[in-house]
């Protein structure tokens, strides 16, 4: 897989909850996307991603998102279905607000 | 009602624990995603945006208080405390948690209910009249011929992997209010020259990237031959249907591509086969679910008190100008209970709500409610001598908004908030309208108006058939909102057209609230509603209004 230049963070949604949920630098998955590693080689995020669709049974659907950082701001999703699936729905606190 | 059978509900049961046994193998990792998907999906579980989504069937919306009370104890249990009614007259679960989906079929078979067929490229749970076998209106029940399609069509071995998902639609009322135009099949119930009860067949009909408005196949089909004929129809769909391109797949593409006069000669030849093979055992079951639906014991009373209330109370008179429809009976009426309060989202109801709703149909509804496709639920058959009392219980439980048939009463899917298909949100457009008419508090005034929004091209928020439509689409990374209008789900069947460039998240409440105005200023009486007077202007005032820096400008 080539990726076009850019930030990557591998997300997926958790088997059992269906949350979503970011991979860490320590290789565990969090809820919280501020605490996604960020990958700034294409070539690791897809090599990483491909190892985690092989072999890691506690998600599914793992891919690649784009983030985008600016000057000192916390990393930000690039597309807004993304913001949404960090924070959870907008019509009510009810998902990922109420606990991350 | 239809009352499961032994034979119904040790199917139900055993397919709960099928699902148990399948759940704990895609857990303890011995079945990959792949192959456990099309198992889920086929026990209606999708996951979405955020979580796992349980669709449940209630087929053609009808239900008891005994299984709106079994939701609600599932929504507390296991979900987040609320349940949302779909525009296919199911209902939604959206936050289950895979290891517990089990527990709830199985409670969901102890009160006949189940989520089998409300996904995948099958013949879904079938949809018809929500004020089927109680409006004063209606030629026949559909009832009874939406329970022997489910039947027939409850794993049926041929109709399991068609090229795409099939929907059915039964309205047995001139009026349509069960969208049978927009439906693969819609059957409308008929009588022949001489008395006879058949039906009107449409197929191709459909929503969705390509918006089409179903053809009559048969307009007189004997009842007795309605299995041998839709039998036929789903073999040629299934033979011909398209499977290498998922979007040319439905049958509307199917009859497009080849023709009425063609699928029409295709059906008449397989019917003619079908029909040595049915030896009216079908209408031996028909006999028995009919005796089912026979209509309850009606009470008599006065409604002195009913008119007294309406004279006395205007809260109650708004209620019952805007929430009420006419019944068979003329002392009793369907009421339709909004789900709909300005500001919340479009058929969602919390599981006090639900209760208070069993509660409600149980003393005063005949033990029976209903979901309809535009979100909201049905208590048909109420003595007006109740109103007052289940106006007052509706009132405490946050369910007497009345908005029924006003531009607060939209349909609004999903999207965004929680569908991995959406390209934008919906209920966010759905809850600023709904706010933005209530504080101007002009939506009486506005009168009866369908706007309905889909967060995607797929179309669940029906926006194709809304007088005003409203489809969310993304455009340069942030969501646009399209109008459409004049669309109409009824027997006048029609695809609302689009007017123009889409709007922001920021601007599209404020261009409905245009269009809205221009169409005050240019209706010709109180009386005359949004449809009428677009049909008879066509777009151009509203275009003007909407996109106002696109007037000429005024050289004097
Ligand atoms: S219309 Fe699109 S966004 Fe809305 S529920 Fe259907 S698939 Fe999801």
């Amino acid at each position: 897989m080539t990726l076009k230049p850019a930030l990557h963070i591998l997300t997926a949604n958790d088997l059992l909850s269906g949350e979503v949920v970011y991979l860490t630098k320590s290789g565990a998955w969090s809820p919280r996307h501020a605490s996604a590693n960020i990958f700034v080689e294409g070539s690791l995020a897809a090599k990483r991603l491909a190892e985690i669709e092989r072999s890691d049974i506690s998600v599914v659907g793992p891919y690649l998102a784009v983030v985008k950082t600016s000057g000192t701001q916390p990393v930000a999703p690039e597309h807004f279905r993304e913001v949404f699936r960090a924070a959870g729905p907008s019509n009510r606190f009810i998902g990922k607000q109420t606990h991350v | 009602m239809y009352n499961y059978t032994a034979f119904d509900k040790d199917f139900v049961t055993t397919r709960a624990e099928q699902f148990r046994d399948q759940v704990q193998r895609r857990i303890d990792g011995s079945l990959t995603e792949d192959e456990f998907r099309p198992q889920r999906l086929m026990n209606g579980l999708y996951l979405l945006l955020h979580a796992y989504m349980l669709r449940v069937a209630i087929p053609y919306g009808t239900l008891n208080s005994r299984q709106m009370r079994a939701l609600a104890d599932i929504a507390d249990r296991w979900d987040k405390g609320y349940a949302h009614f779909s525009t296919r007259q199911n209902v939604q679960f959206h936050w289950p948690k895979l290891q517990d989906v089990p527990d709830i079929l199985k409670a969901l078979a102890a009160v006949d209910m189940h989520a089998i067929q409300t996904s995948g490229a099958c013949i879904r749970s079938v949809t018809a009249d929500h004020f089927a076998g109680a409006t004063a209106d209606e030629l026949a029940d559909p009832r009874p011929t939406a329970e022997l399609v489910r039947q027939w069509s409850t794993d049926h071995p041929e109709f399991a992997f068609l090229p795409r998902k099939f929907k059915v639609a039964v309205t047995g009322s001139l009026h349509d209010r069960a969208v049978t135009k927009f439906h693969d099949i819609g059957l409308r119930l008929v009588q022949n020259a001489n008395g006879a009860p058949g039906y009107e067949v449409s197929v191709g009909g459909g929503l969705g990237r390509t918006p089409m408005i179903g053809q009559v196949l048969r307009d007189f089909l004997y009842q007795a031959d309605l299995l041998p004929y839709l039998e036929a129809i789903l073999q040629v769909y299934n033979q011909i249907g398209r499977r290498d391109n998922k979007y040319k797949a439905r049958i509307k593409i199917t009859l497009h591509e080849h023709g009425l006069e063609d699928i029409r000669q295709r059906v008449e030849a397989n019917f003619a086969l079908q029909r040595g093979r049915f030896n009216g055992a079908d209408q031996d079951i028909l006999t028995r679910i009919e005796a089912d639906f026979r209509p309850p014991a009606f009470k008599s009373a006065s409604i002195h008190h009913f008119e007294a209330q309406r004279a006395q109370d205007p809260f109650f008179k708004a209620f019952t100008n805007t929430n009420l429809h006419p019944h068979k009976n003329p002392d009793y009426a369907i009421v339709t209970v909004s789900l709909k309060a300005h500001g919340a989202t479009p058929g969602d109801a919390g599981s006090a709500q639900m209760r208070a709703l069993a509660d409600i149909a149980a003393r005063w509804s005949h033990n029976e409610l209903r979901v309809s496709h535009e979100q909201n639920i049905v208590l048909p058959h109420v003595h007006k001598a109740d109103l007052p009392e289940v106006y007052e219980s509706l009132r405490l439980a946050g369910l007497a908004t009345a908005n029924i048939g006003l531009i607060s009463d939209l349909i609004a899917c999903p999207g965004m908030d929680y569908c991995d298909l959406a390209t934008a949100r919906s209920t966010n457009v759905a809850q600023g309208i709904a706010q933005k008419f209530d504080a101007l508090k002009r939506e009486h005034i506005i009168g009866p108006l369908k706007l309905k929004i889909s967060g995607c091209i797929n179309a669940c928020g029906h926006h194709h058939v809304g007088h005003i439509g409203i489809l969310g689409l993304e455009k340069g990374g942030i969501e646009s909102y399209q109008i459409t209008l004049g669309g109409d789900g009824t027997e006048n069947a029609a695809i609302g057209k689009r007017i123009g460039p889409g709007f922001s998240a920021d601007e599209i409440v404020p261009a409905i609230e245009r269009l809205i105005r221009a169409y005050l200023a240019h209706r010709q009486t109180a009386d005359e509603a949004f449809l009428t007077t677009y049909r008879r202007l066509g777009p151009a005032p509203f275009k003007a209004a909407v996109y106002p820096e696109k007037e000429p400008k005024n050289e004097l």
